[in-house]
């Protein structure tokens, strides 16, 4: 377990038994000529007493990502969508979200600040009314923080923070309504969080009419900007349509129309397993922990029992390794012994973790998220096949969408995404990031000035679904370093560029072929009106004879490009390239006799076909019809065993 | 531009014209040929490259080498070439057709016009017409005027010759200041020579040393042909200094600026040049006497310093190249570049001007003559 998730729970641990500890404050024994002390131990217990959580996320907002009004809003917006999509997604519910942001107020200083209100409203399972306090006035509450499990939230800080950053800049409360089920009543709870005890206050609780069969929506107003641009609210819900196909969307910004995403996608993704940590990655305190957490039983069973891919033969294997009887009661291990088994844990050669609970978008449909998003001439994917870091599972997906609509000399929009969720900040801190900086995409028919993004019109998605994603900070922006996962992402960034270089190379070929094609045709009566007059012949049969000949010369592509009005298509006024095989285009009336003969000849012989090319462009699919389910094509990939 | 004279009547067609026609129309039947097989049509073309020539020692001339380069049309790299090939095949077999001559700038205006479809031209300039003149020379093995063609006519000549050209005889000993402009084609058909009392022929590079000796009259002095090139010299200069060398028998001096584009001048006149090697053995006069500037001279005639022109990097490797040709690879030649290196200077006929003005006449020629003062 990670040291962070760690001390976030001891904050839990120590936050349930509230104790201001009464310090006893002896009198301070004035004395004469030393320096004076400035404290006692006394007195300065006196001062010392717990924090809460609330309290401590009150003044670092910023590791929670609310350190701007316009960063504040966009992740307000980001912890609403996430939790509902997680609940959505568990509770099997295509899910269906209402997004909105309403300016309430006039701008309050120069930056642009103003007052929100932000909702959303999903289709969710809804939440039971006891829990609704909870989990939105309540920091580090939540069901995802105490498992193993794939998932977008994971600490229950999120939504709970951004109800408190409301309260605290406008004073306003949290509202909530939610049902649970056709027939059930609709809780609307107004909420405020009392932060010194980090605890509920429900101001209001009422049953209102609510014409959802069951759902969720939480409104919160708070001081925020409105931004549009990479880092926007905007920028983010377009981004999570691309990583969640399966999400139909509807988006009423502040200004401006409605923007509407029905979904792609008529399955939920795969639900996710639960798992047990892996040998491979456990750390030291948290085996500790684990062994004590189980009075009554033996190393070898716990072992067994909480650990995932460790069978009775390997646990007496590293019970051996650690020279630890393996029928030893687990919680009387101490000192040496932990750590000689932690060390064997890390030794044994085991099986890597189940990949069942990461679950990755999958090929097709990161296609069709990309296709929402972007009008593209081309677009590819790669799922990498499961890996492991430290113990946890991993996929790590690649899509690349080239040409159509995006713009030519920019750099490549580039979206990270961590577990679906997208990653807007600090770029240059992301390892996905250093994955598409390091890959040369000049191989790849693009241009790269050195060290910078690829340039062209081009975008990039990458995804990394992980039971746990390393990120760089709370606020999960940026994902970390790790060699594992930096050699995963460069694996399948690259086998997504070797695809999208041979697509250019076989579009470039088939323009050069057309350019090559229309050269011989401008040349072609030239030559044919020169030689008939040394020869004293009719012009027509000699060019004919050299259209005859053409299609020995010229692979002539019968398939366009996707686009044929896209860039580098010749000038309209050539004449077209022949459909099928070499009648000639200017064909002048008188010589409509000859060209009917030469497109028999023609016949005989047909230009190559185009399957000589190799087989680059994986046809996308077609889109989905409404209502269609799209092709299965999810398979329990077995992960490779790690090292 | 010089007359296109009407030089053959219509009704003549000689039969040099005719193998002329008939090479025209072989070059066009063999591409339709290997067209109606669905093959790829070519002109195959010697080439004209000095990895492609050689210098014959016995006859003393530059030879064009059997290395040929095959001209596809259904190639990108080519097709425009052989297009262009064959708009200058058509255009020639018009001219003869017609019996008329134009220039080779004629000839570019002739064959350009825009592809129908396209803004592209057949020529889009004469320095790509005027190479393509020359493939159809090589690749038809026909020269220049049998296909009716001529360049801008260069030289000039005066002296004790009477000539008939094109049906007028002209004196060379009357031709005023301006002497007679040597034509681009002087072939026999229409250039004879009538009379002859010239002892020699002193052929200089620069047309104002012509027009200082012309002055002078040196040629009545001396009893000779005197001719510029006027810089490098036009095919028809060389073409006529080879006709009067081989019928009237003379022997021929030249006078070249003391440098290595002078030195080039003379070499090819003697034995010809890469580009039209393929000639050499009609242009190529390997007898041509070299009779200075050398690069003694300068103390020979003691020069004064202030004439002195330093020789540029240019020059320096040029002059190594041309002592590593082998019609330099004589002693005396070795000796002479070796000298013009070592002086690390150049010097221009004009210098001769710093001893008095018609030194060059009364003083420097005379004397090397007399002295038999060249190399050869």
């Amino acid at each position: 377990m990670p040291k962070r998730a760690a001390k976030a729970s001891e904050r839990i641990e120590s936050e349930e038994t509230p104790a201001v500890e009464e310090a006893a404050s002896a009198a301070a024994s004035g004395s004469g000529t030393r320096p004076a002390r400035r404290a006692t131990a006394e007195t300065m217990a006196s001062r010392q007493r717990e924090i809460s959580v609330s309290e401590f996320f009150t003044k670092n907002r910023h590791l929670l990502g609310f350190d701007n009004p316009a960063k504040a809003l966009l992740t307000t917006v980001k912890e609403a969508v996430d939790n509902s999509l997680d609940a959505c997604e568990e509770a099997g519910i295509l899910p269906d979200l209402i997004v909105e942001v309403k300016e309430v107020g006039n701008p309050t200083n120069a930056s642009g600040a103003s007052r929100f209100r932000v909702s959303i409203e999903d289709n969710g399972p809804g939440i039971v009314k006891p829990q609704i306090a909870k989990i939105f006035a309540k920091l580090l509450y939540g069901s995802k923080f105490h498992r193993l499990k794939q998932s977008r939230g994971q600490q229950g800080i999120g939504i709970s923070a951004a109800g408190l950053y409301g309260q605290l800049t406008t004073g306003r409360p949290v509202v909530i309504i939610s049902k649970i089920g056709k027939g059930r009543p609709a809780h609307r709870i107004e909420l405020r969080i009392d932060t010194k005890r980090n605890h509920p206050d429900v101001l209001k609780d009422e049953i209102v009419e609510w014409d959802k069969e069951h759902g969720t929506r939480v409104e919160i107003e708070l001081v925020a900007a409105y931004r549009g641009g990479r880092t926007g609210v905007e920028a983010y819900l377009e981004q999570t349509v691309v990583a969640n196909p399966h999400l139909g969307l509807t988006y009423h910004p502040p200004k401006g129309e409605v923007l509407s995403f029905p979904r792609v996608a008529n399955e939920l993704p795969r639900e996710a397993e639960e798992i047990k940590p892996h040998p491979h990655g456990v750390e030291l305190g948290m085996l500790l922990r684990m062994l004590h957490d189980s009075p009554g039983k033996s190393v070898k069973q716990v072992l067994i029992d909480d650990f995932s891919r460790i069978s009775p033969a390997l646990a007496d294997q590293v019970c051996e390794l650690a020279k630890v009887k393996p029928k030893t009661s687990a919680a009387s291990i101490v000192g040496d012994d932990v750590d000689r088994l932690h060390k064997a844990l890390g030794e044994v050669k085991v099986k890597a973790p189940s990949a069942s609970c990461v679950v990755p978008i999958g090929e097709e449909l990161l296609i069709e998220g990309l296709k929402r998003r972007f009008k593209a001439d081309f677009y590819v994917s790669t799922t990498r096949p499961p890996s492991v870091y430290r113990g946890n599972p991993f996929v790590v997906e690649v899509g690349l969408a080239y040409g159509g609509e995006l713009p030519t000399d920019d750099p490549a929009d580039v979206m990270r995404f961590a577990n679906r969720v997208p990653l807007q900040y600090q770029p240059k801190a992301c390892a996905i990031s250093e994955a598409i900086y390091d890959t040369n995409w000049r191989s790849y028919e693009l241009q790269q000035p050195r060290g910078a993004l690829p340039l062209g019109p081009l975008a990039v998605v990458v995804h990394l679904a992980s039971v746990w994603v390393p990120f760089t900070s709370e606020a999960k922006e940026a994902v970390a370093h790790y060699d594992e996962l930096l050699r995963e992402m460069k694996l399948a960034v690259q086998e997504c560029g070797r695809k999208l270089g041979a697509h250019l190379r076989a579009r470039e070929r088939a323009v050069s072929e057309q350019k090559r094609l229309h050269l011989f045709q401008r040349y072609i009566p030239e030559v044919a009106e020169a030689i008939g007059a040394i020869l004293s012949k009719p012009k027509d049969a000699v060019q004919q004879s050299f259209y005859s000949a053409l299609p020995n010369f010229v692979r002539i592509v019968q398939e366009q490009p996707e686009k044929p009005d896209g860039e580098g298509s010749p000038a309209p006024s050539e004449p077209p390239p022949p459909a099928s095989g070499s009648e000639p285009p200017p064909a002048p009336p008188k010589a409509a006799a000859a060209a009917k003969k030469g497109s028999a000849s023609a016949k005989k012989a047909p230009p190559p076909p185009p399957a000589k090319a190799p087989p680059t462009k994986k046809a996308p699919p077609p889109p989905p019809k409404k209502g269609a389910p799209l092709p299965k094509k999810r398979t329990k990939p077995e992960l490779r065993t790690q090292v | 531009m010089a007359a296109a004279k009407k030089a053959t009547t219509k009704p003549k067609a000689s039969d040099k014209d005719v193998r002329t026609l008939r090479k025209i129309e072989q070059l066009a039947q063999a591409a339709v040929r290997t067209v109606e097989k669905k093959e790829n049509p070519a002109l195959s073309i010697r080439m004209r490259a000095l990895s492609n020539v050689s210098f014959n020692e016995k006859k003393r001339i530059i030879e064009l080498g059997q290395k040929t380069q095959s001209r596809e049309f259904f190639n990108t790299a080519m097709a425009r070439k052989f297009m262009q090939t064959f708009l200058i095949a058509r255009g020639c077999k018009t001219l003869i057709d017609e019996g008329k001559t134009v220039s080779i700038r004629q000839m570019f205006y002739m064959t350009k016009h825009t592809l129908q479809g396209s803004s592209e031209n057949t020529f889009e300039d004469q320095s790509e017409s005027d190479p393509i003149i020359e493939d159809l020379e090589v690749g038809i093995d026909a020269l220049r005027e049998e296909l009716h063609l001529f360049a801008n006519k260069r030289g000039l000549v005066v002296g004790s010759l009477v000539v008939n050209d094109a049906g007028d005889e002209i004196d060379l000993t009357r031709m005023g200041r301006g002497g007679w402009g040597i034509p681009s084609i002087c072939e026999d058909d229409q250039l004879r020579f009538v009379r002859n009392k010239a002892e020699f022929i002193l052929c200089v590079e620069k047309q104002a040393v012509w027009h200082r000796l012309n002055e002078d009259r040196f040629w009545e002095k001396h009893k000779c042909i005197l001719m510029t090139t006027e810089g490098q010299a036009a095919r028809g200069s060389r073409r006529l200094l080879q006709r009067m060398a081989t019928e009237l028998k003379l022997p021929i001096y030249v006078l070249v600026d003391n440098d290595p584009w002078g030195l080039y001048i003379y070499s090819v006149l003697k034995q010809g040049s890469i580009n039209l090697a393929y000639e050499s053995m009609r242009m190529a006069v390997p007898g041509v006497r070299f009779l200075g500037m050398s690069s003694f001279d300068y103390k020979k005639f003691t020069l004064p310093k202030a004439v002195e022109i330093k020789l540029s990097k240019e020059d320096i490797s040029r002059a190594e190249q041309m002592k590593a040709y082998p019609w330099f690879k004589d002693k005396k030649w070795q000796r002479e570049i070796q000298e013009l290196l070592k002086n690390g200077f150049k010097m221009e006929v004009d210098a001769l001007l710093t001893k008095s003005i018609s030194f060059i006449t009364e003083e420097y020629i005379p004397k090397k003559l007399r002295d038999k003062d060249f190399l050869q």
